[in-house]
Parts: C-alpha cells; sequence; structure tokens
C-alpha cells in the first residue's frame, strides 16, 4: 500500500501555487502584451522631456502641417509631422500620453476610493446603509454622464485638475456596485462569521477578512474605470468642453484635426490610433487579471 | 427471446491534454423487450457515458467505437445524426439524474411534455394534450390537466422527477435509459419513483437501463446485471447469479458495503473498499482493481481473462472465484479498514 | 403588483434626486444673470435681469418652483431662442429618440447573432472574430470611429452625407457608431449566457425527445440566454441616449443631444437643465421596462 501513497503524494505535489499563478501570468498572451504595451506606453509617458524631439507648445507657422516621413513630403525632423499651428506632432503625441494616463489613473483613483467605500460599507452593514447606498448608486446611475460631465466643466472651467475631478465624481458606480456585492458574498462566508465570533472589531474584519478577498475584482475595475475615463476625457476635449488648449491632449488633438479632415486625415488617425491603443492594452490587462485572478469564471 | 438492444465491446474515449481518458472499454451485454438491465458502478465508472454513448448524446470531444451497437435491427454507431434524432424520444427515451434542473423553465410543464410527441408523429395539439394528462395521471400526479400551465419551479424535485418520467414515456419507446433517476431526491421519495418507474416499465413491456449505484435497489428490479469498474465491465449476469454468488473481489466488496437486516449486528462496521479509482488516462493494462484488491497477484498486471462461472454469468479475474465462496460476513478479508480512509 | 410599484415609487425618487442634483449643481456657477446680459451689461441691467428671473430667491424655492412647472410640462423658456424650453425640446427629441431605436436594432441585430455563434464553437475562428470585434469596440472612441467613417464614406467613396438630418442616409453612420458602442457589451453577455445553457440539463433533455440542433439552440437555449440580454439591452438603450450627445455632434444631427451640447457651450441653463432631466427619466424608464420584461419572460420572476 506505500506505492499507492506514494502516487496519490505525486499526483498532489504538483506546481506551487505561486509557480501555478506564474504561468498564468506569463502564459496569457493577452495579459502580457497588454501589460508590456501600457508599461512601455507609461515609461514614455514619464521620459517625455527627455524623448520628445521638440517642445510640444513651441509653434513655427512657417512649417504648418508638414506630413508624416512615410508621406513623400515628411521629413525626419518632425517624425509625425506638424499640426495646424507647425506643433511638432510626434512630441504632442508624446506629451499627450501624460495627459490621459494622469488622468485616467487620477480618475480611477478618487473614483475607486469612493466606490469602494460606499461599496464594502453597504455590502457589510446591509440593512438601512444598504438601501442609502443603492438609491445613490442608482441616481448616479441615471445621470446621463457625458452631459452632465460637459456641463460641469462649462460651469467650472476646462483646466486638468476639474476634468479629473468630474470624472473621478461620476465614474464611481461600477466600483460601488462590484464591491458591494463581492462584500455581501463574503461576509456570509464561515471564516467572516469565525472572525465576527471571536470578537474582531469591524474595521479589523473588513481590512483583514474583506479586503484582501475583494482586492483582485477591485483591480479589475480599476484597468476598466481607467480605460472609461481616459475615453471620456478624451470625447469631452474634443467637444470642446474638457482640457482647453494649448494642453496636448489626444481628444484635443483629434478636434483640432477634424478641421483638416478633407485634406489631411492622419491628423485624427495619429491621435486616434495612440488612444485606441492606449484603451486596447488598458482593457487586455484588465481581462487578463481576471481570467488569472479567477481562471474558473473564463469564457 | 428477440434483443432490442445488443452492444458489443463499446469504447469511449476521451482525448485530454494529458493523453487520451479511456472512460469506457469495450462494454458487451445483449437487452430484450421486457428486460431491466442494471449497471452498477461507481462515480467515474464510465456508466452514465455509456447511456449517453447509446443515446447518441456524448459531449462533443468524447469519441465512441463498436464493434456493434444495434437498436431494434438499426446499426446506431453508422446512423446518421437525423436517424438518431427521429429515434431519440420516440423509441429511446432517456430519465436524467437532476430533475431540478432537466426541465427548461422557461416553459410550462405542458409544452415540454407535448414537444416529443408533436416532434415524432403526426398528432395534434390537443391530441398530445390529452396523452400527456394520462400519463401525468399514470405518473401519479393530481390535477393533470390544471400542471400542463405550470412551470418547473413550481413543482417539487420528486414532482419534477415524476413529469421527467411521463415525459421519457409519452412515446411508448422500447427503451427506457434512467441514469441514476432518484439520486438527487429525498430518501423517502426515492423508493416511490423507482417503483413507480419499475411498474411501468413493466405495464408497457419496455427494455430498461437502469444506472445506478445503489445495489439495494439493484437487487430489487434488476433481471441483469453489469458491474462496472474504471470504464470496465468486471461481473455481469442475471442478478440472482450476481448477488447469490458472486465472482469478483470487487463485487464481493460492494456487497459487503450492504447492511443486511437481522444479519448486520449494530455498531459492527460495514464493508469497505479501500483506494481509489486508478487514473484512466493513457494506456492501462491488467486488473484495474488490483491497487485495492486483497488477493491481487502478480498476474494481474497482465491480460485477464474473462471467465463464466455458469452459463452467462461472466466476471474478469485471474482467479477462478467459482471454486472458492462468499459469505456476507465477509470472511475473505476485512484487514484494511484503515487504508480505506486514505 | 407591490413590487412593481415599489419599483415605480424608487424610480421617481431617483427623478428627483438626478433632478435636485443638476439644479444646483448648474447653479453654483456664480451669477447666471451676468452671463445672460453679457460682457457690455451695466449693474442695473445684470439686477433686472436677477429680478426678472428670480435669481435673487434662495435656491431651494427656485428649485422648487422649477419642479413644480416642470411637473406641469413648463420647462421655462431657453436664454437664447427666448422659446420655451418644452417646444425647442420636443421637435428634437424625436431624431434622438429614431437614433437611439436604430442604434440598439443594430447593436442587438449583430450582437446576438455573433454571441450565439461564438457560444455555439468556443475557440473558434468565428469566436476569435467576434472577440475582436468587441475589443475592438471597447476600445475605440466613439467621436474617432465617426469620424473615420467619414473619411471613408462621405470623403473617399462619397456614398453617404458627413452631416446635417435631411434624409435616412444621414442616420447610416451615426446609427452604426451608437450601435457599436453598446454592441460588446451585448454580444459578450448573449456568449456566456449561451455557453452557460447549452451545458444546461435541460438542453441535453431536449436534445434527448430529439429535438433537431436548430430547434435545441433556439427554442430551449437562446428563450433562457435571452433573458438578461433582454433587460441590458434596455438598459444600453438609457445610456445610449445619453451618450448620443458624441455623436449627434460629430454628424450635426439635430437632435436633443446636438443641442444640450450647443446649450452648453450658450450657458443656456433651462435648457441643459431640462434635457439632463429628460435623458435621466429615459434612462429610469428603459430600467424599469427592462425590469417588466424581466419579469415577463422569466417565468420565475413572475409572482404568483
Amino acid at each position: 500500500m506505500a506505492k499507492t501513497i506514494e502516487t496519490v503524494e505525486a499526483a498532489l505535489s504538483g506546481p506551487t501555487p505561486g509557480q501555478v499563478l506564474r504561468g498564468r501570468i506569463f502564459g496569457h498572451r493577452g495579459l502580457m502584451f497588454g501589460g508590456v504595451v501600457l508599461a512601455a506606453i507609461c515609461i514614455v509617458a514619464l521620459l517625455a522631456p527627455v524623448l520628445a524631439p521638440h517642445d510640444p507648445y513651441s509653434q513655427n507657422l512657417l512649417a504648418r502641417m508638414q506630413p508624416p516621413v512615410w508621406f513623400d513630403k515628411g521629413t525626419w525632423d518632425h517624425p509625425l509631422g506638424t499640426d495646424h499651428l507647425g506643433r511638432d506632432y510626434l512630441s504632442r503625441l508624446i506629451y499627450g500620453a501624460r495627459i490621459s494616463l494622469l488622468i485616467g489613473g487620477v480618475a480611477a483613483l478618487i473614483s475607486g476610493l469612493i466606490g469602494t467605500l460606499m461599496g464594502v460599507a453597504a455590502g457589510y452593514f446591509g440593512g438601512k446603509v444598504d438601501t442609502v447606498v443603492t438609491f445613490i448608486i442608482n441616481v448616479r446611475l441615471a445621470m446621463p454622464v457625458v452631459l452632465v460631465a460637459l456641463a460641469v466643466v462649462a460651469v467650472f472651467g476646462g483646466s486638468l485638475q476639474v476634468v479629473i475631478l468630474v470624472l473621478g465624481l461620476l465614474l464611481w458606480d461600477r466600483f460601488a456596485v462590484v464591491m458591494r456585492s463581492s462584500t455581501q458574498q463574503l461576509r456570509s462566508m464561515e471564516y467572516v462569521n469565525a472572525a465576527r465570533a471571536i470578537g474582531c472589531s469591524t474595521s479589523r474584519i473588513v481590512f483583514s477578512e474583506i479586503m484582501p478577498n475583494i482586492v483582485n475584482s477591485l483591480i479589475v475595475v480599476v484597468t476598466l474605470e481607467m480605460a472609461h475615463a481616459i475615453l471620456l476625457e478624451a470625447a469631452l476635449s474634443f467637444l470642446g468642453l474638457g482640457v482647453q488648449p494649448p494642453t496636448p491632449s489626444w481628444g484635443l488633438m483629434v478636434a483640432e484635426g477634424k478641421k483638416m479632415l478633407l485634406f489631411e486625415p492622419w491628423l485624427i488617425a495619429i491621435p486616434g490610433v495612440a488612444l485606441f491603443v492606449l484603451v486596447l492594452v488598458i482593457n487586455l490587462l484588465g481581462d487578463g487579471l481576471r481570467d488569472v485572478s479567477a481562471p474558473e469564471n473564463r469564457n | 427471446m428477440d434483443n432490442i438492444l445488443s452492444v458489443r465491446d463499446l469504447r469511449v474515449d476521451i482525448p485530454l491534454a494529458g493523453g487520451t481518458l479511456h472512460a469506457v472499454r469495450g462494454l458487451n451485454f445483449d437487452l430484450a423487450r421486457g428486460e431491466t438491465l442494471c449497471i452498477v458502478g461507481e462515480s467515474g465508472s464510465g456508466k452514465s457515458l455509456t447511456s449517453l454513448a447509446i443515446m447518441g448524446l456524448l459531449p462533443k470531444m468524447a469519441q465512441r467505437r463498436a464493434d456493434k451497437l444495434e437498436f431494434s435491427g438499426i446499426d446506431l454507431s453508422s446512423a446518421k445524426n437525423r436517424q438518431m434524432r427521429s429515434l431519440r424520444g420516440d423509441r429511446i427515451s432517456m430519465i436524467f439524474q437532476e430533475p431540478m434542473t432537466s426541465l427548461n423553465p422557461a416553459y410550462t410543464i405542458g409544452d415540454q411534455l407535448t414537444e416529443a410527441l408533436l416532434l415524432h408523429r403526426k398528432v395534434g395539439r390537443k391530441a398530445a394534450e390529452a396523452r400527456a394528462i394520462e400519463l401525468l395521471e399514470k405518473v401519479g400526479i393530481t390535477a393533470a390537466a390544471s400542471r400542463l400551465e405550470q412551470y418547473p419551479h413550481q413543482l417539487s424535485g420528486g414532482l419534477r422527477q415524476r413529469v421527467m418520467i411521463a415525459m421519457a414515456l409519452m412515446a411508448e419507446p422500447d427503451l427506457i435509459i434512467a441514469d441514476e433517476p432518484t439520486t438527487a431526491l429525498d430518501v423517502t421519495i426515492q423508493a416511490q419513483i423507482l417503483r413507480l418507474l419499475v411498474d411501468l416499465q413493466r405495464e408497457m413491456n419496455m427494455a430498461m437501463i437502469l444506472i445506478t449505484h445503489d445495489l439495494g435497489v439493484v437487487a430489487r428490479v434488476a433481471d441483469k446485471v453489469a458491474i462496472m469498474y474504471a470504464g470496465e465491465v468486471i461481473e455481469s449476469g442475471s442478478s440472482k447469479d450476481v448477488f447469490t454468488a458472486p465472482q469478483h473481489p470487487y463485487t464481493r466488496g460492494l456487497l459487503r458495503c450492504i447492511p443486511v437486516p437481522g444479519k448486520t449486528k449494530p455498531g459492527e462496521h460495514l464493508g469497505s473498499i479501500p483506494g481509489i479509482v486508478p487514473s484512466l488516462i493513457g494506456k492501462t493494462q491488467g486488473c484495474a482493481f488490483r491497487g485495492r484488491c486483497d488477493v491481487a497477484i502478480d498476474a494481474c498486471a497482465h491480460d485477464i481473462p474473462e471467465r463464466a462461472s455458469v452459463e452467462g454469468h461472466l466476471y474478469r479475474c485471474v482467479h477462478d472465484n467459482s471454486q472458492t465462496q462468499f459469505s456476507a460476513s465477509g470472511e475473505i478479508n476485512t484487514t484494511s479498514q484503515s487504508e480505506g480512509r486514505l | 403588483m407591490i413590487y412593481t410599484l415599489k419599483r415605480l415609487g424608487l424610480a421617481i425618487l431617483v427623478a428627483l434626486a438626478v433632478s435636485m442634483l443638476s439644479f444646483t449643481l448648474l447653479h453654483l456657477s456664480g451669477d447666471p444673470a451676468s452671463a445672460i446680459a453679457g460682457e457690455s451689461a451695466t449693474d442695473a441691467d445684470i439686477a433686472a435681469i436677477r429680478a426678472f428671473y428670480g435669481f435673487d430667491r434662495p435656491l431651494i424655492v427656485q428649485y422648487a418652483d422649477w419642479l413644480f412647472s416642470a411637473l406641469r410640462g413648463d420647462f421655462g423658456e431657453s436664454y437664447y431662442f427666448q422659446l420655451p424650453v418644452a417646444q425647442l425640446i420636443g421637435d428634437r427629441l424625436s431624431i434622438t429618440m429614431t437614433l437611439g431605436i436604430c442604434g440598439i436594432t443594430f447593436a442587438i441585430l449583430t450582437a446576438v447573432p455573433l454571441g450565439v455563434a461564438a457560444a455555439v464553437r468556443p475557440n473558434s475562428m468565428i469566436d476569435r472574430v467576434a472577440l475582436f470585434i468587441s475589443v475592438m469596440g471597447q476600445a475605440m472612441p466613439s467621436f474617432w470611429f465617426g469620424l473615420v467613417l467619414v473619411v471613408i464614406f462621405s470623403i473617399k467613396f462619397r456614398l453617404l452625407p458627413p452631416s446635417g438630418t435631411d434624409g435616412w442616409q444621414n442616420f447610416v453612420m451615426p446609427t452604426v457608431v451608437l450601435g457599436y458602442y453598446a454592441m460588446p457589451a451585448i454580444m459578450r453577455l448573449t456568449r456566456a449566457g449561451m455557453l452557460d445553457v447549452l451545458s444546461a440539463d435541460y438542453v441535453r433533455t431536449a436534445r434527448a425527445k430529439g429535438a433537431s440542433e436548430m430547434r435545441v439552440m433556439f427554442k430551449h437555449a437562446l428563450r433562457n440566454a435571452i433573458i438578461p440580454v433582454v433587460s441590458l439591452s434596455a438598459v444600453q438603450m438609457g445610456f445610449m441616449l445619453g451618450g448620443s450627445i458624441v455623436v449627434e455632434s460629430i454628424f450635426a444631427l439635430h437632435g436633443a443631444g446636438y443641442l444640450a451640447w450647443e446649450s452648453i457651450g450658450r450657458n443656456d441653463l433651462p435648457t441643459v437643465q431640462a434635457l439632463i432631466l429628460i435623458f435621466a427619466l429615459f434612462y429610469i424608464v428603459f430600467t424599469f421596462l427592462s425590469d417588466l420584461l424581466n419579469a415577463w419572460l422569466d417565468p420565475r420572476m413572475r409572482v404568483g
């Protein structure tokens, strides 16, 4: 019978959980691609002053709308050409990554804080707290985001801070919804009951029993909302009521290029593709993280 | 007696990442009209896959092969999808294990009962509903006419399984396959449902394959018994032969697990079979039970002969066990209790 | 019935809260009177305007006043057009509604078949294509997608008008852009739902009855998988109408969204105020409808 025990042990002693997780992360193409490209974009944004060939604000009216280098008249001096004011398009694109990442990141942070707080409170305490939070979530969902954001930015002026704050204060709904249901599920778990039974304080239960178990879904929502905030900022700026010129926001660049749509379509193609790629890799990262943290929920 | 179902060397393979899983390995049996065959085995022994293989409802990735798979003169192994469809629900029916989830929540009982009849026969809605009411009454459901308008979630588990049975009988099939029809039900209801099923089978003179792991049930209803272990039938024969003179050590072990009224003393340990079922991935040779068998010898790792103790009572074992007598008190061996908890 | 009434009461409360919130936000902007009067106005002019519009009253009084008028269908007068807001919006709303209905129809007609096909053959070519389309849809800024369509279909091939509200041709590209925005979520839910349902026991039961694959797929599986999709679509419809502002502004489609965009630029508070409430009401009505639809489609949700 010793042999049986050996075979059972051999069957059980597979790779360690850490190895399994690493295997899943590196084996997930979407996650790897998303992570690597996003990291690259972050590095480019951080090193913008070093990498950008020109000052993104300096105008040169003699060199307006030069085409990118792959067109006949393009030069390596301006690899992606220049815009209608003769500003270097590549430099504006690189600095624009800063704006998008900053807005996406900070807005997701603010909304994450608000939403998580509300969701965990509602899920943990239930009862009246839950009723109130659910009502607030419903009110928030009923507000037309784009319209309200536009109106509020119009009232307070389109500075970077205002845009970030408005988006942060508007986009917390998904955090609240997801965190509420995750916390509800956890609250009825045996180990949470056990912690309560041995007299742990509420804050201790929330921080050491609940938070570690919802952090996975939290990270996934962070990526989703970051992408959402980036797209919304671009839309607001495109409509002329977000970040104001001459800030190099990608949405604004598309709006400015729109006037030259007929003759110079690359002016909108370049920032548009940049936006698309950034949002795509963030989404891929989020989807990948969800697959890796809960492979049983795949599909 | 003419066989309605004849199976020779039925195999089901499932290709997996780690190799091919040989889930059913060479099954043989014959079944005549009016007969009940009980297939007995633990979870994972391949008994459910066997029933799905006959129905042609195996999961897509599973591969079925058989030397012969013949249902009343029709070769099922070469039958086209269309032909299989015309048999299913008409001449072969199946009752599944999970009454709670086997009914479609979006349609009424009436819709679901009449579906098979409307699909296979040229009957009108009215006639189909009349037949449905008749069968609901037959399976012991009161106020049958009003049930037709109800949805599955409005019925209890026992009622739903009765509906499932009525559904399987709508077209008066020649063969009915019941895959553990009572496991999901309360113990008190299990016996009723089983009784009902067996009565109807006799009344309609159908052939039935009853899949179960409950030997008590088998003893009461089976004409023939096939004991499956790790994808193989290790012992088969008439119910009487198998129960009175079990030949395979596994069968003997199983029978020791049943308490016998009057013989099993209070507080006494029932038998148990130590060990776990071996993996069926890759090539398996020899007796799959040898790792758990008390009388295993080196020869068990090689090909096992199929022996017959009496006409029609077959078993696969290196030992010629027909000489050693079996006793229900379990004197062959009960020493390895502790290893049962491996 | 009680459930429905409760939902209705909640919906009304939500609508009230939204209107109160947006009213407060918009009136925090300092002095609307000076905005109306313009830069060359004297202090006396501004004071007169303030008194005329009642801006000197407490905010809560102004809100109550606005609310009770709004309940009678009177949303005040547009500062810019000098016309009743209700009349102004009424004309534009039908365009936005048309766009919304076309958009959601387009989304459902593409998303549901694609989701079903993807679920029937997971990891096949069609599944990958469906996944690709949905990932693209989620990452593509809709205003940019609109411009790309304009470049291709209006400038290059001259097939469709780039802007305006003259005929059905004007609605083609906006419909695609708006529909593509709602499509990924619907497709993913259809796929996940179908995958779930196709492995359900009752689908096996249907096959055991001898039902054809088509019948199994559409009568037994899709009927169950579609329930959450229907309610999602209703909710998406509410979101889409709110999001139509971007699409309408790209294509200069003179609907309610376009009006909202213009009015925000013109500081036309009564119009903006009314539009926020109306778009919120759309969302509330559609979520309410989705609940009712759900109960109608899913027998388990029906009480009694």
